[in-house]
């Protein structure tokens, strides 16, 4: 049961094979027993879990059952949930339950689904190991002296140690991709403005976009059918019919053409990622998809871009925690602005404190011109980028990260190395494009490597469709770590 | 350009983050290392560039102009730090 895909466990529950209480308790189970090595939960919850599974057993009783209805889903602790603690992995919010549901959060309370728990993840989404929470790192099921990538860490952990079978995320320059590929799972970042921001806390509001994370292309498919939808609390979010991102699924791929960029497999891609990307395109073309050489020249400037545009943006979304209507706040204090600088210092983390202070730097008088603007400029050639390369190409692959996933500690001390894990995934967020990670293969000491499928605006269907008919010839996404052999 | 303790410290009292001598210390060799990273923007011309603040060409959504909140006073205070008849309490300002 642990091992079920969403498809199937939804078949089970449909046809009253297994109610939603009993598969939401076994996976309460799991958690309990499994979350002490993993930390991938900050918050779980069987009451309220358990409620929203009697809820579901009611409306599939009264005929009114969906694809999701009574599924447990792991929520990412980043997404605000009525009543449950909501701390998106920090101290500041270490105390917060929210008042309210983020838009993701009721589009799966309105389908029946099951909140499971909120999943561990890097301090505000400001990661790439999933170190800089305040609740611990999260382990690695394949290697659990690894980190399972980040921010979206706790989430990729709990799909791929079978805590739940499907997790949201949230991805603001790989944050599901990077993880979903050094955990061994499938995650897909959607076009940007597909999915509601509403109650999703904020990091860089240009680039922060949520998704699911799922064993399988098949699987993202359900979860995306509940989470893209328009908003009118989110203002970016898109207006746009309502589509079945399963439709495509078992289109074949003849005649399709994979972009490969030359500068994503160049120095930096550790050679055991690059011979497993290379093996997964070999397949491709065994399945009758074409490639073709396309360049994007401007990709080493995406890390750079990234490091002024999301810092701008944090700073300035991070500004309302001050201790005032909620959150931490200092315990002693004299004054309003030392209540203000206390409550800040002692409520976010170093990373977090980092970024604020190049995001206000590079937006203070003198500098906002050589710094932000100059990253805006930028940003919009790496967008042209792929507009270009999209001429000649339906789809981009490549590595979705350099490594597999690396010691706990190894990175943790040194910014700079890490914020290189995101090498690959940066520029979509800048773009505004579609992304996604699949499992292909696996790396030295059997870490799994993720492929990185790119499309253009709005091809998530395409996208899945390609990842899934890979999934059909394949077997790396059911693979499972050996430490969970008792599945 | 190189950045000095002074940098840090102008900025994190901007910020309003309370930094320690030490804090600011390591602050500095860390945003300067980050800094050495971003200066590799400076080297493209982008003259004729017009600057990207969002992937999507979207105009700004109007709506009507009408009250859609129901009052939640009590529960959005029940999670406050401080509060006293329904009022935000922070320290005096104004002696």
């Amino acid at each position: 049961m642990l091992n079920s895909t969403l498809q199937q466990l939804s078949t089970l529950i449909a046809e009253k094979k297994i109610s939603s209480v009993e598969l939401t308790n076994e996976f309460l189970s799991r958690v309990k027993a499994q979350n002490p090595v993993y930390n991938a939960f900050i918050t779980v919850n069987e009451e309220m879990s358990l409620f929203q599974a009697h809820a579901a057993d009611a409306m599939i009783a009264s005929g009114q059952g969906q694809p999701l209805t009574g599924i447990p889903i792991a929520q990412k602790d980043i997404f605000c949930a009525k009543g449950w603690l909501t701390t998106c992995g920090s101290k500041m919010l270490s105390n917060f339950i929210s008042p309210y549901d983020a838009g993701v959060i009721e589009r799966f309370n309105t389908v029946g689904a099951v909140n499971i728990g909120k999943t561990n993840m890097d301090e505000f989404a400001m990661g790439s190991s999933n170190e800089t929470s305040f609740y611990g790192p999260v382990r690695n099921p394949w290697d659990i002296t690894t980190v399972p990538g980040g921010s979206s860490g706790g989430s990729a952990c709990a799909v791929a140690a079978r805590m739940a079978p499907a997790a949201t995320g949230t991805d603001t320059g790989g944050s599901i991709r990077q993880p979903a590929a050094l955990c061994g799972i499938s995650g897909i970042k959607p076009t940007y403005g597909l999915v509601s921001r509403y109650g999703m806390i904020a990091f860089a509001s240009s680039l922060d976009q949520g998704g699911p994370m799922a064993k399988s292309a098949e699987d993202l498919a359900l979860m995306m059918n509940v989470m893209v939808g328009f908003d009118t609390r989110d203002s970016t979010s898109l207006q746009r019919p309502s589509e079945d991102y399963s439709r495509d699924l078992a289109r074949p791929l003849q005649g399709l053409r994979i972009g490969l960029p030359k500068e994503y497999f160049v120095e930096g891609l550790n050679a055991d990622v690059a011979s497993a990307v290379e093996s997964a395109i070999a397949e491709y073309r065994k399945l009758g998809a074409e490639t073709v050489d396309v360049s994007l020249p401007n990709t080493k400037l995406s890390i750079p871009v990234y490091y002024v545009l999301a810092p701008a943006e944090a700073s300035s979304n991070l500004s309302r925690f001050d201790g005032v209507r909620y959150g931490h706040r200092a315990p002693e204090y004299i004054g309003l602005n030392d209540m203000y600088q206390k409550s800040r210092a002692q409520g976010f983390g170093a990373e977090v404190k980092r970024r604020i202070l190049i995001g206000t730097y590079v937006l203070s008088h003198g500098y906002y011109d050589a710094y932000y603007i100059q990253a805006q400029k930028l940003r919009r050639l790496i967008a042209q980028d792929f507009s270009e390369a999209f001429k000649r190409c339906d789809i981009i692959m490549g590595p979705t990260t350099p490594t597999t996933s690396f010691p706990l500690g190894e990175k943790s001390g040194n910014p700079v190395q890490m914020y290189l894990s995101d090498t690959y995934t940066i520029a979509t967020n800048l773009a505004g494009l579609p992304g996604m990670s699949i499992p292909a293969g696996f790396g030295n000491h059997n870490r799994p490597v993720g492929l990185h499928i790119i499309g253009n605006y709005f091809a998530e269907a395409q996208m899945l469709n390609v990842a899934h008919q890979y999934q059909q010839v394949t077997d790396w996404h059911i693979r499972i770590p050996d430490a969970l052999t008792d599945l | 350009m190189s950045l000095t303790l002074d940098d840090i410290k102008r900025v994190a009292n901007l910020a309003c983050i309370e930094t320690s001598e030490t804090e600011a210390t390591n602050a500095l060799i860390h945003l300067s290392d980050i800094f050495n990273l971003i200066e590799q923007m400076q080297a493209v011309d982008t003259s004729s560039v017009n600057p990207m603040s969002h992937s999507q060409d979207l105009v700004q959504r109007l709506r009507d102009d009408m009250v859609t909140e129901s009052d939640q006073r009590e529960l959005f205070q029940s999670i406050a730090p401080k509060t006293d008849s329904g009022l935000y309490l922070v320290p005096k300002v104004l002696e």
